[in-house]
Order: structure tokens, then sequence, then C-alpha cells
């Protein structure tokens, strides 16, 4: 393998940590639109509360890989979908502030105010991203000298809402299986009826999409269906989303969670195959293409970026693993809490 | 209005603005560190109550410095897409490195460190405030390793239409990262010091607390007489120094040398004029300025005069912004002498003048921040990458005006309302005062 595909699958692995875990947040925060009573919104809050801002971490350790490795597909993309980005951002940024903001003051009112800048600051880039990632299935206009010439509302077509719809569905589903893993009684008993509904909900929409995605990008299909990995992806995928709800009936919620991540994982590791070598496909012409060789930073870079990354990733790993395993249990609310 | 205009304006605004936050996060990370240290070594409940109170507000601060960050990191691809492409195979690496080697350790670390504290021993709690200060402070590394690769770049060559990287090593210390980095914490040390200051103060003529405040204030007062010590000397001189040699266009812009001249004197006021260019009411002493930046009272200090005109940077606002800061810097030091000196004299807290001096000084350290901003960023046009890539070529071709003027609305209400969240927040958390303090 390359050091163009090595840097491929690294910002791959990255993306899918980051829908993995910010894609918990997202559900917590979705559901807590639908929290009963003070006290039920707090443990959403606070079930998230001492992890997310790590979680947003991949998130921009992402957007630099990006940056670095292939910076023609940094510098299209964001400047393309220039307006999406914004309220992407100005989302985040609510939903960043509510945490330190909401219980700070004691009225009712203000904490409703955060707890729907928390919820929507959640619902918004759940969305968001699935509708970048549909555009990017897609193919986006891009000329032969690499320009995007689409608007804001040419991202907004059909199949990437409904990527978009899926992609809100599913992080509900992996967040009420989170929250389930830190509540108890009532709350715990709904988030497993929530993410019973849900994941019949991510089945019809996935066997959608994926129709909808044969017919409208056949191109994604052409090389990767070669490779083995095509086949195990797909094997796992089906054994996760058979294997979920044996699990959450059970009220197995930790190996539920587990899953639910491989299968955030086989779907985004599958997407990632049937791109490759292909960054952002162009739907004017497939050779206009942004790929892993016309879109990327000189081999010394690549190379010193692996390096930087085989230094720092085990460390972030190490200390990670530890920050989790201490906060690991079900929420307790005390004087430390939001 | 052009795009390129309201693309500038939009980063000057969310980058000063974003530029609020970190300076305090860093220097109080710092001072944490000491209290926490202090309540483990000692055993002593009053440091621990004191760390409560402080970490609160450090979480607050993050959070919006986090939440203003995210918008930077984004930024240079949505509208400054030409200069993304010609710089992303040097300038994206020390972004990556910086998400790497900072963003997870201090956002790890610091859920730990506020929610941890019953949960992990003393010293681990300590360690992980320790490890929020050590990765505030290498995030800051990085972002400066960016920036000075835009002012003096080194180890690349031109090739395919972009820069590319020739050595790794030689465009991270480029010939202004150290200097500039450590100009920039201390900055964020000296920031630090005063809020802290300015609160305990606060709390002192307030009676909350007092005995807690008043060691508070020791600390503040000690670490900032220090630091701002330090920031002046040697390094603002010695980041003067580089920028004469590394910088010559910007040098004579924030010093007011208009033409060049032999024995150039330090010029300590003046009022700049730009039609015709003229400096009035100088207030200067002559040979300074040569003798501090050359060690020779009659080395010649190149002049606006020798560069061609397109080459030179805005002349009123690099002027005017380097000066306050300098002035400020001197304040800095001369207001945490004489608390010093006071301290000493065991009169510093029956001072009350100086006491409310400090409450109104918090905010000038961050003043002085975003004035040595604006000298080295004004000071560097008109060029994007000095020397390489002028700041009119580099925007997104394809975001339109329209668009532009959209986010600078949307952002613009968006951070007036964190600004003044966050103010409304934090006087009524300093209000409530350590004694009901939370994490």
């Amino acid at each position: 393998m390359d050091l163009n595909s090595i840097w491929f699958w690294l910002i791959a692995v990255l993306i899918i940590g980051y829908a993995i875990l910010d894609g918990f947040d997202f559900g917590v925060g979705v559901l807590s639109l639908f929290g009963r009573d003070e006290k039920e919104r707090r443990i959403h809050f606070n079930a998230i509360g001492p992890v997310w801002d790590g979680n947003e971490v991949w998130l921009i350790t992402g957007g630099g890989a990006l940056f670095a490795a292939f910076p023609i597909v940094y510098a299209t993309v964001f400047s393309g979908f220039y307006l999406a980005l914004m309220l992407l951002l100005t989302a985040l940024i609510f939903r960043a502030i509510s945490f330190e903001f909401r219980n700070k003051v004691e009225s009712p009112l203000w904490r409703r105010a955060w707890d729907f800048a928390f919820g929507f600051g959640s619902l918004l880039p759940a969305v968001l991203f699935g509708i970048a990632v549909g555009n990017i299935l897609r193919g986006v206009p891009i000329d032969a000298n690499g320009n995007f010439l689409g608007t804001f509302l040419g991202l907004l077509n059909p199949y990437s809402i409904g990527v978009g719809l899926l992609s809100l569905v599913l992080f509900t589903m992996h967040g009420s299986i989170y929250l389930a893993t830190k509540s108890d009684g009532e709350l715990r008993d709904r988030c497993q009826q929530w993410a019973s509904h849900l994941w019949m909900g991510y089945v019809i929409l996935y066997v959608i999409i994926t129709v909808w995605t044969w017919l409208a990008s056949p191109f994604l299909f052409e090389k990767s269906m070669n490779s083995p990995f095509f086949y195990i992806f797909m094997m796992v995928l089906l054994g996760t989303i058979v294997y979920l709800p044996v699990l959450l009936k059970a009220g197995k919620f930790n190996r539920a969670f587990f899953v639910s991540s491989l299968a955030i994982a086989m779907m985004l590791g599958q997407m990632a195959l049937s791109l490759y070598p292909r960054l952002v496909p162009s739907s004017i012409d497939l050779r206009y293409s942004l790929t892993i060789y016309n879109a990327s930073s000189s081999p010394l870079t690549l190379q010193t970026m692996l390096v930087i990354a085989l230094i720092g990733v085990p460390i972030v790993i190490a200390y990670s693993i530890f920050i989790h395993y201490v906060f690991r249990g079900k929420v307790e609310i005390t004087e430390e809490s939001y | 209005m052009d795009a390129l205009f309201l693309a500038r304006l939009q980063f000057a605004f969310t980058i000063g603005f974003h530029f609020l936050f970190p300076p305090i996060s860093i220097g109080l990370a710092w001072l944490l560190v000491i209290m926490e240290g202090l309540g483990w070594r000692k055993g002593d409940e009053g440091y621990v109550r004191m760390g409560k109170f402080f970490g609160k507000l450090l979480a607050l601060t993050f959070a919006v410095g986090v939440a203003t960050g995210i918008v930077m990191e984004f930024q240079f691809g949505t509208n400054w897409a030409v200069y993304s492409k010609f710089v992303g195979d040097i300038f994206g690496a020390p972004l990556a490195a910086e998400g790497i080697f900072a963003f997870f350790l201090e956002s790890g670390f610091l859920g730990l460190y506020l929610f941890g504290r019953n949960k992990v021993s003393k010293g681990v709690h300590w360690f992980s405030i320790l490890m929020v200060a050590v990765g505030a402070t290498i995030s800051a590394f990085w972002i400066i390793v960016a920036n000075s690769w835009q002012q003096t770049p080194a180890g690349y060559v031109l090739r395919n239409g972009r820069a590319e990287l020739t050595s790794f090593y030689d465009a991270v210390f480029n010939p202004s990262t150290v200097i500039r980095f450590l100009h920039t914490v201390d900055a964020a040390l000296i920031a630090g010091a005063f809020f802290v200051a300015g609160i305990a103060a606060y709390l002192i003529l307030k009676e909350k607390e007092v005995e807690l405040a008043k060691r508070a204030m020791k600390i503040a007062v000690i670490f900032g007489l220090i630091t701002s010590l330090l920031e002046l000397m040697p390094f603002g001189h010695e980041h003067a120094r580089q920028v004469a040699r590394t910088q010559p266009e910007k040098f004579a812009a924030i010093e007011g040398m208009y033409t060049t001249q032999s024995g150039a004197p330090l010029i300590f006021f003046a009022i700049p004029f730009t039609k015709p260019l003229e400096l009035k009411a100088k207030i200067e002493l002559s040979g300074l300025l040569s003798w501090m930046t050359f060690g020779d009272v009659n080395a010649q200090i190149k002049g606006i005069n020798e560069f061609p005109p397109e080459n030179i940077p805005p002349l009123w606002l690099t002027f005017v912004s380097f000066h306050n800061m300098v002035v400020l810097g001197l304040y800095f030091i001369g207001v945490t002498l004489y608390a010093y000196i006071q301290l000493r004299r065991k009169k510093l807290f029956e001072t009350t003048w100086l006491l409310k001096l400090f409450i109104w000084s918090i905010p000038l350290p961050l003043a002085a921040c975003q004035l040595g901003w604006i000298a080295a960023e004004v000071g560097r046009q008109p060029w994007i990458v000095y020397g390489l890539l002028r700041t009119s070529e580099a925007h997104s071709p394809n975001v339109t005006a329209e668009e532009i003027l959209f986010s600078i609305i949307l952002f613009g209400l968006v951070y007036l309302l964190l600004g003044i969240l966050y103010i409304y927040i934090l006087v009524r958390e300093v209000n409530h005062g350590p004694q009901s303090a939370k994490a």
C-alpha cells in the first residue's frame, strides 16, 4: 500500500472514530429534546458531559489531517459546501456552550433555552454530516480544473437528504443505547424502546439508501465489489443488524453499544471502500474527480505526518481508555455535575 | 463590498474573538497547576476550594475557546481555498499535530480534572490539570508554528504551483517560531495572572472568602510580576530584533521608521499621519533603536522609503497597535511591581485603589494580546505568506460576497450573544464566590 492509500485509510479511521464517538453524543442530544423532567435532562447532559469534548477533537484532528494529507479536497469541499459548513459550525458552537452555560442559572426558562440549544445543536450536525456524505457518494460538480460549480441548494437533493435522515436515525439509535448504559429505571426502559424502534427505522432506511445508491452512483460498486473486504464488511454489518435487537431485548446494553459502534464502522468502511481511490467523485465527469493522487500533499509531508500519527495516536488511545474507564458506569448527579 | 474584503473581515473578527479566550485558558491552567499542587502537597482544604472555584471559570473559558476555535480549523478551507491549496503541504501538518498532541490531551484531562476529583487519587488529579496546562501550551506551539511559517517561511520549495515541504524541522523551527512562541505564551501567562489577581481583588473588596482570596492574589501578583518582566526582557525585545532581521518592512512600520536612518531613534510616542507620511508630536531618543536592534548606536535601520510601495504594510494601524501593546506591557510591570512591594510591606490588601485597579485591569492583557496580534498580522500585509503569496490572491474564488456577508452576520450575532453570556456567567460565578464552588 502506498503512502496516499495509507492516508486515505487513516482519515477514514478518523472519520469512523468521530462518527462512533460524537455519534452517540448527537444521539443523546437529540433524545434530550424528549426528556421528561429536569432530572432526566440532567442525566442526558451528564451522560456525555465528561467525554463529548474529547470526542469532538476527532473532528478537529480529522479536519487537520485532511488539510495536511489532501489539501485540495480540504480547500475544494469546504469552500464548496460553504453555507452548509457555516450552519454546522453554528450548531456545534451552541452545543459546546450549552454544557457550561445551562447549569449556571436556576431559572427554568434559561434551562429550557439551553436544552433547545443542546438538542438542535446535536440534531443539525447529525443530519448535515449525512447530507455531506450523501453528496460525496453522489458526486459533486467539479470541473476539469478542480473547481466546485455547485450551489447550496444543489446540496439539498433528495438522495442526500435521505442519507441525512439515515445518519440522524443511526446516531439517535446509537445514542439511546449509550444512554441506556448510563441510566437506570424508567429512563433506561424508554431508551431500550427507542433503540428498538430506531433500529427498525434504520434497517428500512439502510435498504432504501443502498438501493438508491446503486441506482444513483453505480460507479461506487464497479471496483469495490472485487474486493473481499466489501463482502467482509457486508457480512459483519448484516450480523450487527440481526444481533442488535437480540441484545436490546436481553438488556445487554454494553454489548449492544459495541455492536452499534461496529455497525457504524462497517457502514462507513464500506463507503470508504467504494470511494477508494477517489475522495470526491465529480458528477460532471468521473475523470475530474479528486483522488488520493491528484489531491494529495507531497510524499515527504505524507511521510512526516505518518510519523506524527504513529507517535501520537498510541498515546492518545492509552489515556483516552484510561479516562473512559474512570467515568465508566451509571451517571450520578453530584455537586460536580452539569 | 467585495468578497476579498469580507473574507478578511470575517477572518479578523472570528480569530480576534477566539483569541480572547485561549490566553486566559493557558494562563489560568498554569496558575491552577500551582494552586492544586499547593493543595495536594500541603493537604490544605483552602487551596482545594480555590482550585474548584477557578477550575469552574477555566471550564467556562475553555468551552467558549473550543466553540470559537473549531470555526478557525475550517475557515482556511471555506474562505481561503487558494491559500489552502498553496500552503496545504506545509500548513496542514501543524494543525493536525495540534489535534493529536494537544487537543486530545487538553480536553480529555479537563474532563478528568473537572469531574474526577473524587474518582482518582490526589496525585492523578493534580496530574490531570498539569496535562491540561501542558496540552494548552503545546496547542499554542503548533498554532504559532503555522502562523510563524506564514511570517518567515522556511523548509520549502516552490513546485507544482505550491509550496512543498523539503524539511519539516526547518519549517517548524523557522526563524520566528521559538521567539514568537515564548512571547505569545508568556502573554497568556500574564493574562492568567491578571485574571486571577483581578477576581481575587474583587473578592477581597467584597469581603468574601478574604483569606482565600488573599492567598490567590499573592500567587497571582508574584506570577504576574515575573511573567511581565520576562515579556519585556528577553521575549519582547528578542522578538522585535527577529522582526528587524526577517521582516524589515514590518519592523519599519511598527517602529515608525519612514526614512532610512543611521543612529535611528526609538520613538516612545507619536501621532502618525499617512498623507503625507509623517509622525507628529514625536517623543524619541536618538540612536536607541539602532542600539537595541543591532547593538550599535550608529547602525542603519531601513525605512519604509526603501521598499516598493506594493510591498508596504498599512502604516497607521501597525504603528498604533504596536506602541499601545508596549505601553500596556510596561503598565503590567509597573502595577505588579508596586503590588509586590506593597505585599512585602504587608499593605497590599489595605491599598483599596490598587485592588480596584486590578479589577479594572483584567481585560488589559487581552487587549495587549489583540494589539500584538494586529501588529504582527497587519504588519505581514500585503502578504498572506510573506514574500510568496499575496492576501489579495488567496481567498476562495467560488464563495460569493453574499455568502460571506451572511456568515459574518450569523457569526456576528452568535459571538455577540456568546460574549454577553460569557461575561454574565463569569460575573455571576465570581459573585457566588468560592463558598458555593462546584466543579
